[in-house]
């Protein structure tokens, strides 16, 4: 049976990693998203292309095996990573690759008078980007943003293969322990389920903020039903938009 | 040690055929099943009976913001308890399947509500019964755009496939593994790595495509 000291000696440690390994790996991809999603709209072709190899790259191959590759092959070439970097880099180069694709595409869809004004006022490029461009297209970024931090949320339960003591690690651990799965994986998915829920209401926060920054009304607060449906057409959008999907 | 050896690729090649062929395995019967629940999913979302529409949102919620490593543990240690004990590679397909249904039901759910009103209204002063109204009306319109969208999430599902190895599916990623810690080298993990790169970037180039053509 599940008794509440295997909660606190397992799950409790395990829920602060995973919060850990999320806050980590979300720093990187951002941080990679802000550098390569730009430079994909760079008017040097070479700049393009190899911005655009680094988003193929990182979208084709798949989190679980680049975090094996880290782990396991890395240190034959004589770089040893402790099984949490190694865990947060490849989720973070991951999905880094994922949220540059939303940068360019919210920078695209600024309005072209918007550059063109910056241009007249002999803004550089950067000043342009920093003042003009990613201001505006901010408030754009944070649905897309959001749905790849649920599935970031969800890549951290990869971590747990490569021994990093998350929460799922915790859950196999004590499923070993005792007999009852059932349980352990219900309470598992549950946990999950809320940290999805309270990022998704964090980032809702955001948006409105982000919004009012730039004199955008906020929008009105949807009741429950259309608030659910508005929010489903926006996930399978960015779905469909970040070609390849987000695994 | 520090070295590249294509002795080890050579050797490993036999072993990664094998996994390739479970890979293509869980992807083909894995999108059969997320194509056709996804599909049931999204029309039980529009039924009239709350109590048909409620349930099943929540259920799809609910498998689609939870990871699905911690399904596929879930189906595997947890169902021989109630019964049926099945082989590593049906749970694979079953989770993959089962995952990727929640998702693929957005993107019905997107099609369908593209078709423009007019279309309904039109069967029903038709008098088209329910039924034929979907099947000849509704759904040709609808699943001609969402090819595309369809054809990422196989994509996607081909790289989310080596989680089906931690349960005991062997495929790529898993045949790599175990030959890499036979040996203690690292060929076989690049060589799965490089792969995965090779058969996504061409299947995206080809969704972009596809895109072109059927999305107007």
């Amino acid at each position: 049976m599940m008794t509440s000291g295997m909660f606190t000696t397992w799950f409790l440690p395990g829920i602060w990693i995973t919060i850990q390994v999320t806050v980590f790996s979300a720093a990187l991809a951002a941080a990679v998203a802000f550098i390569i999603g730009p430079l994909r709209t760079s008017p040097y072709w070479i700049v393009r292309f190899l911005a655009g190899t680094y988003f193929e790259i990182f979208r084709g191959t798949s989190a679980l095996v680049l975090m094996f590759w880290m782990f396991f092959a890395l240190p034959l070439f004589g770089w040893q990573l402790v099984p949490m970097w190694a865990g947060v880099s490849a989720l973070g180069l991951t999905y880094g690759a994922y949220g540059s694709e939303v940068v360019r595409g919210a920078l695209a869809a600024v309005s072209p008078a918007q550059r063109e004004a910056g241009i007249a006022l002999s803004f550089t490029r950067l000043q342009r980007l920093r003042r003009i461009e990613l201001p505006q297209a901010w408030p754009e970024m944070i649905p897309p943003f959001n749905n790849l931090l649920i599935e970031l949320l969800k890549g951290t339960a990869l971590v747990s293969v490569i021994t990093v003591a998350d929460m799922t690690f915790a859950g196999n651990l004590v499923r070993l322990g005792s007999n009852e799965s059932a349980p352990i994986y219900t309470l598992l998915l549950v946990l999950y389920f809320v940290l999805a829920f309270i990022l998704t209401r964090g980032m809702r926060a955001l948006e409105r903020h982000a919004r009012a920054g730039i004199g955008q009304a906020p929008e009105k607060k949807p009741g429950f039903i259309s608030r659910k449906l508005s929010e489903r057409g926006e996930r399978a959008q960015a779905g469909s938009q970040a070609a390849g999907g987000m695994g | 040690m520090n070295s590249w050896d294509w002795s080890n690729v050579d050797a490993f090649m036999p072993r990664f055929w094998d996994g390739v062929l479970v890979t293509l395995q869980a992807l083909v019967l894995g999108s059969l099943i997320a194509f056709s629940l996804g599909l049931v999913w999204a029309i039980a979302q529009r039924s009239t009976l709350v109590w048909v529409r409620w349930p099943v949102t929540a259920v799809t919620e609910f498998i689609r913001n939870t990871p699905l490593l911690v399904q596929l543990f879930f189906l595997f240690y947890v169902l021989p308890e109630w019964g049926p004990t099945m082989s590593p590679l049906t749970t694979g397909i079953i989770g993959l399947g089962l995952h990727y249904s929640t998702y693929t039901a957005e993107v019905y759910r997107a099609g369908i509500n593209g078709v423009p009103v007019g279309q309904w209204e039109a069967a029903t002063a038709l008098s088209l019964p329910k039924a034929r109204t979907w099947t000849s009306v509704i759904l040709p319109q609808a699943i001609r755009r969402v090819i595309p969208a369809l054809g990422n999430y196989v994509v996607s599902m081909l790289k989310d496939s080596p989680m089906i190895a931690v349960i005991g599916a062997f495929e790529m990623l898993g045949e790599a593994q175990a030959y890499s810690n036979e040996t203690f080298t690292t060929e076989a993990i690049t060589v799965v790595g490089v792969a995965f790169v090779l058969i996504a970037y061409p299947a995206s180039l080809l969704i972009r495509a596809l895109e072109r053509r059927l999305v107007r």
